[in-house]
């Protein structure tokens, strides 16, 4: 085919897209027309911009895509008018350019309800990287912000507005958000998570008028039942409208709601002219979505080259983090009525709701709405589309992934993975077959999961799932190096009795070990009490920070936190530490684990800072190890009138006894005096609380990057009975652990699991808790402070010195002053 | 090794870092070459490597820290910051082919080592890019 001209009216998702599936049959050469300046970014992905995402990494068109000759890019301009019969569109600059095909992609813009007051300043719309930054000017140094609409992009919004510190109201005539979507159930199950985060939710309530404040810009929301809301800052987020204009004016066929119409090969009623995308109306209906726009482009562009396929329509199923919460809602989903028989899954304390709708008489799934947990999304969905055959035990799919058996749902090739980019399964595992090998690969190959990253996780599931399909082994083999997993690692050097790497690289494993199997062994060995963890040839295998008993920071310097058992510190042992900063010149910071962090330590300077610590009565605090870190506490029924038990006390116990003890991954305790819980104990890898008549024992509670309230494991314990179940449960997870796995996912993995764990706790279901206690035993009675250790051996001293061969020089970091104290440059 | 040199020359040619029995096997201590940080590796089969102490990727001399392995055939150290490794051999990192750093010739005479004043930096294998 002879080259074409192929014009481009807007450089959204869409078109960029349509640009990018055109460049690659090399059939055109294309001018793209954007009104905007920037060329096209990812709109889906727009409030991550808050979050730090830059304007480069929001982009789709990387310098490679620009510098492409075969596409020109006319940005800030806009199409003005269509001559349909010369073929040519006059731009805003009046100038000329003709064209063989011309596409119109213009997208939406959002639609402003004509309240009173709505053109206030103040007042914006949520649609454009300029709008979120006009966004955050306005809201900076104010307190109020207002969206108007509590529909998906109206709740990011508000979400957008409380990260940016603004006290947020989302106001929604429906009686619930998103009522089109999710339905009452889905709804008000959606609305509980809002509350969750602070955002208030006024439903079933319109706008009456926003009125100004002194400075003529927008101050107060009026609602129609006499509420008065202070709005400094102001989102309309109600709909979106297809912009048109351009093509009405050209006196194109308009559908009945807006938007050009187009026929199912996405003919415009002019020759010449198509429209893809929000601007779109197909059968009549326009798409707010992105994956029915890229639909229509692959569409148009085989069109284009030759194809005859066509374009029958979008199914509307969503699946998407919404608010960091999974919603999706697929098929007829909100379908109601006589002939509707719907299973509900209803648990407002984990603020889950599923509800799948089937046909009364026929019993087939028609669609659903999945709140708090969307798993199984994929199956379900591909069973309304009529892709898969409907399994017998569908009902027990309404269950959440955390209740329900795993099922060995097959997908279908055809059932959409990522529907912000079209990507289907069988997409994925042609590629899988290819060679892809890890999400990443996935990622680079088919595009899946670049947008809005919702199904990243099914992505990596599916990945595992056909890569043990393919006899590729899943293995749970720690590196190249060994083929056992931790856990039949750590049964082999405890059974065997090996002491050294040497030995137990002979026995089981290859090469020369590398950097996640030398560390996992140096912790087997430590956790079974093997002695000063730098001796003999376990110095070759401890991570970084192990190797120096500090952590390293990021300019090359250590940090060095002794420990501070409970959290109970003297007035000497304060000064002490503050003076060791000043003679050292370390910045100082409180940690989490009330304890304080001394940063900023050179290499050689460690030894001389330990003695210092030491002098003063304290000892290595291990936060230099995968070890237990701290015991947490409040000062308990010692001074406080709420207390029932000292939990001082029992916090320095505790440490004392576990202190040093290596795990698979640190482990963390809190001790509460009361069940006010001020010492956060179930946010613990173990959390004890003190009740009128003993101890509370929680188990496998986490913070961090996926908070995970503890389990209770026991209730009401005397002392000595919490510390023998403590031992257990502590012994029973390094042995059984993955590496570098917390309590939390460990228990999550566990058969059985915080059940099992009771089983073994208390019922020594496997005859082992003799070993256990003797092996924690073994760990108590072979304590040493690792510091202290080090300072009473030179040999082991000598280990400390930056330069071998220049014992007094040393590197020089850059060093800044922030807020009074040195910070690396 | 080389046998020929006299210790004049080598004294010329390269700096002393330490006796061999006092490098640590399968591990790295860093030592100062004409006032550039150079790290230097004695492996448990006897193999002494020598290469720039400084990770490229942050610009900060810690390389002697990381942890000594094996990727196949080939010895690494991990950086102890973020985990890249590079070939002793050559310098070059097996995870970003685009920071590799220097290689320094070790010569060992009189049961010392010693780092010759002569860096390379060997051009980078090519990149295997995702597979398809």
């Amino acid at each position: 085919m002879r080259r074409r001209k192929l014009l481009v009216a807007g450089n959204g998702m869409v078109g960029q897209r349509l640009v990018d599936r055109a460049l690659a049959t090399d059939l055109f050469d294309i001018v793209v027309v954007g009104e905007e300046t920037r060329p096209a970014y990812d709109r889906v992905a727009l409030s991550s911009w808050f979050e730090g995402r830059t304007e480069d990494e929001l982009s789709l068109c990387g310098p490679d895509v620009l510098a492409d000759k075969r596409a020109e890019y006319l940005l800030g301009r806009r199409v003005d008018a269509i001559d349909i019969d010369r073929r040519t569109v006059t731009l805003d600059d009046d100038t000329v350019h003709d064209y063989h095909e011309l596409v119109l992609a213009t997208g939406s813009s959002p639609f402003v309800p004509p309240i009173p007051g709505h053109d206030l300043p103040g007042c914006f719309v949520y649609r454009t990287l300029d709008d979120l930054a006009a966004i955050r000017e306005r809201a900076e140094g104010r307190t109020s912000g207002i969206v108007v609409g509590g529909g998906l992009l109206g709740l990011e919004a508000a979400n957008a507005l409380r990260a940016l510190g603004l006290d947020t109201h989302v106001v929604e005539m429906a009686p619930y958000p998103m009522p089109q979507q999710l339905g009452e159930g889905g709804g008000r199950m959606l609305a509980r998570w809002v509350d969750l985060l602070g955002v208030h939710l006024h439903c079933d309530v319109t706008s009456e008028r926003f009125a100004p404040g002194e400075d003529g810009s927008v101050a107060a929301l009026h609602l129609a039942d006499g509420a008065v809301l202070p709005a400094d800052v102001v989102v309309f987020s109600a709909g979106v409208r297809p912009r048109d204009q351009l093509a009405r004016e050209a006196g194109l066929e308009i559908g009945d709601r807006g938007g050009v119409l187009v026929d199912d090969t996405l003919a415009t009623s002019a020759p010449n002219v198509w429209a893809v995308g929000e601007v779109a109306a197909h059968r009549g209906r326009c798409y707010g979505l992105v994956a029915p726009g890229y639909a229509m482009v692959d569409i148009l562009v085989a069109r284009l080259s030759g194809g005859d396929e066509r374009y029958e329509g979008n199914d509307l199923s969503t699946k998407l983090k919404l608010l960091g919460v999974d919603v999706a809602s697929f098929g007829a989903s909100t379908a109601d009525g006589d002939d509707i028989d719907e299973v509900v899954y209803h648990d407002p304390v984990n603020r889950i709701f599923r509800r799948l709708a089937l046909d009364a008489a026929t019993g087939r799934l028609l669609g659903g709405t999945l709140v708090g947990d969307a798993s199984g999304y994929e199956l379900l969905r591909a069973v309304t589309l009529g892709d898969v055959d409907q399994p017998a035990e569908l009902p027990a799919y309404v269950l959440p992934a955390t209740v329900r058996p795993p099922a060995d749902g097959e997908l279908p090739d055809n059932a959409l993975l990522c529907s912000c980019n079209a990507v289907s399964v069988g997409i994925i595992r042609e590629a899988v077959a290819d060679g892809a090998g890890t999400v990443g690969d996935l990622k680079a190959c088919t595009n899946a999961g670049t947008s809005c990253g919702g199904c990243v996780p099914a992505l990596g599931a599916l990945l595992k799932t056909e890569l043990t399909s393919l006899g590729v082994a899943v293995s749970s083999a720690l590196c190249e190096h060994f083929d056992h997993s931790r856990q039949e690692l750590f049964a082999l050097i405890r059974f065997r009795g090996h002491r050294t790497w040497a030995e137990v690289l002979e026995a089981h494993g290859t090469g020369r070990g590398c950097e996640i199997c030398r560390p996992t062994v140096a912790s087997i060995l430590a956790s079974l009490s093997n002695g000063y963890v730098l001796d003999g040839d376990q110095a070759a295998l401890q991570d970084t920070n192990d190797h120096h008993l500090a952590n390293m920071q990021r300019n090359g310097t250590y940090s060095v936190v002794p420990r501070v058992p409970g959290g109970e510190i003297t007035p000497d042992q304060l000064i002490a530490l503050g003076q060791i900063a000043k003679d050292f010149g370390l910045y100082t910071k409180i940690t989490g684990g009330q304890r304080i962090d001394l940063l900023g330590a050179q290499l050689s300077d460690l030894p001389l800072i330990w003695q210092q610590v030491i002098d003063a009565g304290m000892e290595s605090g291990h936060a230099y190890g995968k070890a237990l870190r701290t015991v947490k506490s409040c000062v308990g029924s010692t001074w406080c009138r709420y207390g029932v038990q000292d939990s001082v006390g029992m916090a320095i116990l505790l440490e004392e006894r576990y202190r040093g003890l290596r795990a698979p991954h640190k482990v963390k305790m809190g001790v509460s005096g009361c069940t006010r819980e001020c010492a956060e104990a179930q946010a613990k890898d173990v959390g004890v609380v003190a009740t009128e008549s003993g101890w509370n024992l929680y188990v496998c509670g986490n913070g961090g990057r996926s908070p995970r309230h503890a389990d209770l494991l026991a209730t009401d314990l005397e002392d000595d009975q919490l510390v023998q179940a403590i031992d257990r449960f502590l012994m029973f997870y390094i042995r059984t652990a993955d590496r570098l796995q917390r309590t939390s996912v460990w228990l999550d993995s566990l058969d059985g699991g915080i059940d099992h764990v009771s089983d073994v706790v208390f019922d020594d279901v496997l005859g082992i808790a003799g070993e256990l206690e003797a092996d924690m035993d073994r760990h108590v009675q072979t304590y040493e402070c690792e510091w202290k250790a080090t300072l009473a051996d030179p040999e082991r001293l000598s280990h400390f010195v930056e330069f071998v061969n220049a014992p007094d020089e040393r590197s020089t970091p850059v060093w800044i002053t922030e807020r009074g104290q040195k910070v690396p440059g | 090794m080389i046998d020929d040199l006299t210790d004049t020359d080598l004294a010329a040619m390269a700096t002393a870092v330490a006796p061999v029995d006092r490098l640590p096997l399968d591990r790295g201590v860093a030592a100062l070459v004409e006032g550039e940080p150079v790290a230097v590796f004695r492996l448990s089969d006897g193999a002494i490597y020598a290469i720039d102490h400084v990770e490229p990727f942050t610009g900060v001399p810690v390389l002697a820290r990381g942890l000594v392995g094996s990727v196949g055939d080939v010895p690494t150290v991990a950086s102890p910051l973020h985990k890249q490794r590079f070939d002793l051999r050559t310098g070059v990192c097996l995870d970003d082919p685009d920071h590799p750093v220097r290689t320094w010739p070790v010569e060992v005479a009189d049961d010392v080592v010693h780092v010759v004043h002569d860096p390379h930096l060997h051009s980078s294998a090519n990149p295997e890019g995702p597979p398809c």
